[in-house]
């Protein structure tokens, strides 16, 4: 048992580094890359899609795949659970 | 590097929670540190989207100025609405060991000493 | 099964945390909030409710077969709104209704609220709010019933 928590705290350590030095090297806090994609969805989601809200507009109309499978997994969650529970009220 | 502090703060929850998942030896607590990473991961997310004196990206009663970006925030709204299904499926698991081997130890699982 | 003050309490609050629910979700298109939030507002003001009265109170009113039923019709009606925007629209997600004369189809102002906005967001929202509701409340009632019973035994 004392090797295998050596082992976990020498994983946790090597991960813990590598996340600490992305955390270092990403950019500034604040001023983020990647703007087109997003300013075009700033600028562009009054008119398209008739909606106030920036995220809403995104989570429903933009990305609406993303939603898609999003509710596929709360159904799959719900089946999950009344499965493992059914079973047992059966006996 | 100082105006990374919101970065090391998100890299400081997702170690703790690797840290709980590793090390404790209950079931409820392993859990529970998979929940602070989902935590972890969602401010990550939040923190990427973020610029500088910016408002949230709704045009209803805003102040005017810059806005955040929404892609982000949205795919933060994904992944708790994810967090939960998850969460619910290992709680609901959980029981079903517990009442399986009427322990949550899981040096005492599977039936055999190590 | 709690106390007197706690079932009168939670009585006397579930109407407004339903109402303002209902009110996240309804205006999911225009302020902070939509369907998965305002339907994780309704969800939580049940379980109170089911925390309050017990689990054998609240299994008489209402199943979990009704509440999956609930949860599908909500999933149906989310892929039949993507689905109207294939036909009329001619792409899968489309809103097909943001800039028309329909209802919601109105086109909003800067900064001013209007309710009949959105195209198919409101739709969506409805629909969404509508699973998550009944997914969150079943999967509780489904936790919570097995534990009652099996601690009863």
């Amino acid at each position: 048992m004392e090797g295998r928590m050596l082992v976990a705290a020498g994983s946790l350590t090597i991960v813990s580094i590598f996340l600490i030095f992305g955390a270092l090297l990403i950019h500034p806090f604040g001023v983020p890359n990647a703007y087109k994609m997003d300013q075009y969805i700033i600028d562009h989601t009054q008119n398209e899609s008739g909606a106030n809200n920036g995220v809403t507009a995104v989570v429903f109309d933009y990305r609406g795949f993303d939603t898609l499978g999003e509710a596929t997994v709360l159904f799959t969650a719900v089946a999950g659970v009344i499965l493992v529970f059914r079973r047992v009220k059966k006996e | 590097m100082i105006a990374n502090i919101p970065f090391l703060a998100v890299m400081a929850m997702i170690i703790i929670g690797l840290a709980t998942v590793v090390f404790k030896r209950n079931l409820i607590k392993m859990v529970i540190g998979v929940s602070i990473i989902e935590s972890g991961v969602n401010l990550f997310l939040i923190t990427l989207g973020y610029r500088e004196h910016s408002v949230a990206p709704i045009y209803t009663a805003s102040p005017g100025g810059i806005m955040s970006y929404p892609v982000p925030q949205a795919l933060t709204l994904t992944s708790i609405v994810i967090g939960v299904a998850v969460l619910a499926l290992m709680l609901s698991l959980v029981i079903y060991i517990y009442r399986h081997y009427k322990t949550l130890d899981i040096r005492k699982l599977g039936g055999g000493e190590e | 099964m709690m106390s007197k003050i706690v079932k009168t309490i939670a009585g006397i609050s579930f109407p407004f945390i339903t109402i303002y629910g209902l009110y996240v979700i309804a205006h999911g298109h225009l302020t902070p909030g939509g369907g998965f939030q305002g339907g994780a507002i309704v969800a939580s003001g049940l379980i109170l409710l089911l925390v309050a009265y017990g689990t054998d109170w609240i299994i008489e009113k209402i199943k979990e077969s009704h509440l999956s039923i609930l949860e599908s019709l909500g999933a149906l009606g989310f892929i039949g709104v993507a689905f109207l925007g294939l036909i009329f629209g001619g792409m899968f997600f489309t809103n097909f209704i943001a800039g028309t004369s329909m209802l919601f189809g109105g086109i909003p102002t800067s900064t001013a609220a209007n309710i009949n906005t959105g195209g198919t967001l409101p739709l969506m929202n409805f629909a969404v709010g509508l699973k998550v509701i009944a997914g969150l409340f079943a999967i509780v009632l489904v936790m919570a019933y097995a534990i009652s019973k099996e601690e009863g035994e």
